[in-house]
């Protein structure tokens, strides 16, 4: 008798848990089949932002292949990704329709600062997972107020921060000169730098030039630069005024201790137009390998990307960092969306979204890992510092981790 | 003083860029009555043609004349076959057309070439010219020659040749012209493919400095349209002389109107566009159109 | 009410309350589309009276909407002022911006006013991010939308549709008043010749910046509408592509036409989704074909088309009443 009670408060609690957790489970998992799971993105391909579509171009790619070697413990990845333009409105509808018309599971590298800012809150009301933004503000890293969001690459402020350790240290009687592009991006650089000067940052910065994305030169900003004494030139610039920035300041004969920001360390883009001679000295700081630096020319990492571009992508530019950036950032996600198994409910993704430790990405130095945490959602946080010798950049110094806040 | 006169300089090689775009949107307002949004964009197109030739081989020179003669055909091409099936529609509609043509340019570009920025040779000595403190560069003086043997090209033919004339007459008065025998469709045509042709030397003036990619000419072309506003679109040495006006100008506030710095001296330069039109509403050295009521 | 206009009565009613059902039919996110429709349609409508009726080119009507959407999002995000109140505030102040502008473009135009137009919205963004402190600079103001009132039961969506609606509904009702009037005459008498139209004793100076004025209203009340349905507002949201698109809207759906106006913002809302499935790699080229097609097929825009074959239709059977076949545009003076 007490046995078959048992038995049956056995059954009935049996019951109850699939009574309760199928329907509960059906809720949850959206965007997911026993056969594949979507994952939603906006990206630029129109507008004056569009050299940044090749992201999610290669995302693309990298997901094909996944699918054709079978996909991910037995799912194939629907990759949605639409244009935006580059304009917040249009990210919001387009991330509406992702959300609520596509059914993502989750969001994963939509790109740009204003446009990301536009879906911030929406995305963390509907409780969708907002994963590795391709942006380098701030404000992703923010788990308290923004459970769901996580950036990804270490941000502007972080490196403005390391450029003035630096300086600090090594530059005594530094006078610094700052060219921004006006708009959060720019900002953030020219804070993290003043920040990283503390109570000096009002006596080092001599002179600040900002400069609109819509100019077409800026050479009357580099002018007013070399005038004001200043000895450290701090650059931050996207590619195509780096390249000016760099051959003007060279050209007037000013010969500062040139940081340029890593959004411009690209070789084949930046430094060759710029000419090897005018770009030697530069510094920088790293977290990815670039591209066409001879250093990495047998680096797995490096040859596995170059394979599958000529596979999957062979319209793509092997001299574009961005593509190399797309293919790591592709592989973080399917890295994700493996570890959560047979589970991948927006929790479960989220979950193990802010449980990565030391994962390894082909275009990161070595050294350089991801580490997240429920309490940190900047996955790649290290940077080293390098200075272009002519021919490559020759890395130098120690890892700085911001996490370790020096 | 050596920074003022350093600022006038970078200025007036900043005011050449957009000078010579203003020369080609001149140009086909001049021949054709329509404002080209498109401009720019061919220009670019034509830019990248050249770059494909550089790079298949061509030396400098061959590919830019190449490049020149694509750029007419082109031009007269465009004419014919885009612009001509809204020949007779309001203005408005064939500006719809250059915006169509802009966009398609632009994204076809960026399809063909990837956005990776190219660097693009010049034909001028690298090294810049010192004189005492103050620097010129090589290209930019060599740039700011050729825009004005452009403009001295643009004076004589619109002025001494009989084909200019037609050209003026066709687009000013297309009903009269066909009545003295002008071959209006083909002024037009050829006046397209004249803009073209300016466009195409302006990109490939252009491209050392700013490298070459689909957005080169986006901001030159906003300045292009100031510029050409400024001189008057009816003129164009007015529009040179306004390109070199609004380089300058824009220099000297950002560097020395301290309260309003770098960040909104594009603004002041506009403002200043306006207040310049208000006297003048067409221009500097723009002529007044009479009509008959 | 005449007979004559029933069936045209009839058939906006008809229009109105299949509207208004859209909510029961659709999801929150077409009908978040459908709303921007309805606010691109405001906007262009304002946009149509300047250029299309009046003459008056403007490449700069997405700055009196960013001006719209801006002073919508300060009163909300520093005040706490109802969103409702925003709206009508917004409108006198681009109406009052407007009006002042179109002083001195009085003295401007075709291509100059144009131009003159194009810098306004040019520097616009650049002055959004000089007063930071006010506008949140780059970053922008990020805005909460409106819950339905009075326990209504309808979500933020239905609820922000049913606003647009009745202020596209509202808007256009005046515009349409307005335009069909004796001040509407003036105003096309004004575009079509104005020496002649000063000479029949109408104020061209006064009649010309009051049409400034309320097109500009008009544009920033679908500036904050929007700044309400987005939720947010930063100066990338107004960039020059903005302006351009407003009056790709406006001649794509027809100049001098009411109804245009929501054919042309149909067009600017649907057209580039439409273009991004076709081809993700060149979403633009597809567009520019869309754009220069839609010339070639409708010159006069779609309300023109539209008008096109209403009188080739109704020839044969009113031939003592023919009139030009060609639907009434706006001429150029460039």
């Amino acid at each position: 008798m007490r046995r078959s009670l048992q038995l049956l408060a056995l059954a009935l609690a049996l019951g109850m848990a699939a009574v309760a957790t199928v329907p509960a489970g059906a809720q949850t998992v959206v965007g997911v089949t026993p056969t594949e799971i979507k994952i939603g993105n906006t990206n630029p391909y129109s507008g004056p932002a569009s050299a940044y579509g090749t992201i999610g171009k290669t995302i693309a790619a990298y997901f094909k292949k996944v699918n054709d070697e079978g996909g991910i413990n037995g799912r194939k990845i629907t990759f949605i990704t639409y244009d935006d333009a580059y304009t917040p409105p249009k990210t919001v509808e387009m991330v509406r329709k992702l959300v609520e018309q596509d059914q993502v599971a989750a969001l994963f590298q939509t790109l740009g600062t204003p446009t990301n800012t536009a879906i911030h809150k929406y995305v963390n009301q509907q409780k969708v997972p907002h994963l590795f933004v391709a942006t380098g503000a701030t404000k992703w890293d923010d788990p308290k107020n923004f459970p769901w969001t996580m950036g990804f690459q270490p941000n502007y402020q972080t490196e403005g921060r390391v450029y003035a350790a630096y300086i600090l240290k090594n530059i005594p009687d530094a006078k610094i000169g700052i060219l921004y592009q006006n708009d959060d991006y720019g900002k953030d650089y020219v804070k993290g730098m003043e920040d990283g000067l503390g109570a000096a940052a009002s006596k080092l910065i001599v002179l600040k030039q900002s400069h609109e994305v819509t100019d077409p030169t800026i050479d009357s900003q580099i002018i007013n630069l070399k005038n004001s004494g200043a000895n450290v030139f701090f650059n931050v610039t996207i590619p195509k005024f780096a390249v000016q920035a760099i051959r003007k300041a060279h050209d007037i004969g000013w010969k500062p201790t040139h940081f340029l920001n890593n959004v411009s360390s690209s070789y084949a883009s930046v430094l060759k137009p710029a000419g090897v001679e005018a770009s030697r000295g530069l510094i920088t700081a790293l977290y990815t390998k670039v591209v066409t630096d001879p250093q990495w020319k047998n680096d797995k990492g490096f040859q596995d990307w170059v394979a599958f571009m000529k596979k999957y992508y062979p319209e793509g530019s092997l001299e574009d960092d961005s593509n190399f950036f797309g293919y790591s950032a592709a592989i973080l996600m399917a890295h994700v969306i493996k570890q959560c198994g047979s589970d991948l409910s927006r929790e479960n993704i989220m979950r193990q979204a802010e449980n990565l430790k030391g994962v390894e990405l082909p275009f990161l130095l070595p050294g350089i890992k991801v580490d997240t945490s429920p309490t940190d959602h900047a996955p790649i946080q290290q940077e080293r510092l390098a200075k272009f010798n002519g021919e490559y950049w020759e890395l130098f110094g120690e890892l700085f981790d911001a996490f370790r806040k020096n | 003083m050596d920074i003022l006169i350093q600022q006038v300089v970078s200025g007036l090689a900043t005011g050449g860029i957009y000078a010579s775009l203003a020369l080609a949107l001149v140009m086909i307002y001049q021949a054709t009555d329509v404002v080209n949004f498109a401009q720019g964009e061919l220009a670019m197109f034509a830019t990248y043609i050249c770059w494909s030739l550089i790079n298949a081989g061509l030396p400098y020179w061959v590919a830019f004349l190449s490049t020149l003669a694509i750029a007419f055909v082109g031009g007269v091409v465009i004419e014919r076959v885009v612009i001509r099936p809204v020949e007779n529609a309001p203005i408005l509609s064939i500006v719809m057309v250059t915006l169509g043509l802009l966009v398609i340019c632009n994204s076809v570009a960026g399809w063909i070439w990837t956005y990776l920025q190219k660097p693009f040779p010049s034909p001028f000595s690298a090294n810049p010219i010192k004189v005492g403190n103050v620097v010129f560069g090589a290209h930019d003086l060599g740039e700011i020659e050729v825009t004005m043997l452009v403009l001295l090209c643009i004076y004589l033919f619109f002025r001494f040749t009989p084909l200019g004339l037609a050209m003026r007459a066709a687009a000013h008065n297309p009903v009269s012209s066909r009545l003295v025998g002008i071959r209006v469709g083909w002024m037009l045509a050829l006046g397209w493919g004249l803009a073209a042709v300016f466009g195409a030397v302006a990109g490939m003036m252009v491209a050392p400095v700013l490298t070459l990619e689909p957005n080169l000419m986006g901001g030159v072309q906003i300045y292009a349209f100031a510029a050409a506003t400024l001189g008057g679109f009816t003129s164009p040495g007015g529009a040179v002389l306004g390109g070199f006006i609004v380089g300058v100008v824009e220099n000297l506030v950002g560097t020395y109107v301290s309260f309003i710095g770098t960040e909104l001296k594009f603004t002041v330069a506009l403002a200043m566009i306006i207040v310049v039109l208000l006297v003048r509403p067409t221009g500097l050295f723009g002529t007044t159109v009479v009509k008959r009521v | 009410m005449s007979i004559a206009r029933l069936p045209r009565v009839a058939g906006l009613l008809a229009l109105l309350l299949a509207a208004c059902a859209l909510p029961l039919m659709l999801s929150n996110f077409r009908l978040f589309q459908f709303s921007q429709v309805y606010i691109y349609a405001i906007a262009i409508l304002g946009l149509n009276m300047l250029t299309g009726y009046n003459g008056q080119f403007s490449l700069g009507h997405g700055a009196f909407y960013a001006i719209g959407a801006y002073v919508s999002a300060i009163m909300m995000d520093r005040w706490n002022i109802s969103y409702g109140w925003t709206i009508p505030v917004a409108g006198v102040l681009c109406l009052i911006v407007g009006f002042l502008f179109g002083l001195p473009a009085l003295r401007l135009e075709g291509l100059y006013l144009a131009l003159a137009t194009f810098s306004l919205a040019l520097a616009v963004p650049q002055i959004l991010k000089y007063f930071e402190h006010w506008t949140g600079g780059s970053q922008g103001i990020v805005l909460s939308k409106p819950n339905a009132p009075f326990g209504l039961p309808l979500n933020p969506d239905q609820w922000l549709y049913f606003v647009t609606l009745s202020v596209l509904v509202l808007l256009f009702w005046l515009g349409a008043n307005l335009l069909r009037g004796r001040v509407g005459r003036a105003i096309v008498a004004i575009r079509d010749n104005h020496i002649a139209a000063e000479a029949m004793g109408v104020n061209t100076a006064l009649y010309k910046s009051l049409v400034f004025g309320v097109s500009a209203a008009y544009t920033g009340v679908a500036g904050a509408l929007s700044a309400c349905v987005i939720a947010y507002v930063a100066p990338d949201s107004f960039n020059v592509f903005l302006s351009v698109t407003l009056l790709i809207g406006s001649v794509i759906g027809g100049l001098a036409s009411i109804s245009g106006a929501v054919f042309g913002a149909l067009f600017i809302q649907f057209v580039p989704n439409w273009a991004q499935d076709i081809s993700k790699a060149a979403p633009w080229a597809i567009f520019g074909v869309f754009l220069i097609g839609f010339m070639y097929l409708m010159p006069f825009g779609i309300a023109g088309a539209i008008r096109l074959l209403w009188i080739r239709a109704t020839r044969s059977r009113v031939q003592q009443k023919e009139r030009s076949v060609v639907p009434s545009q706006a001429h150029t003076t460039t």
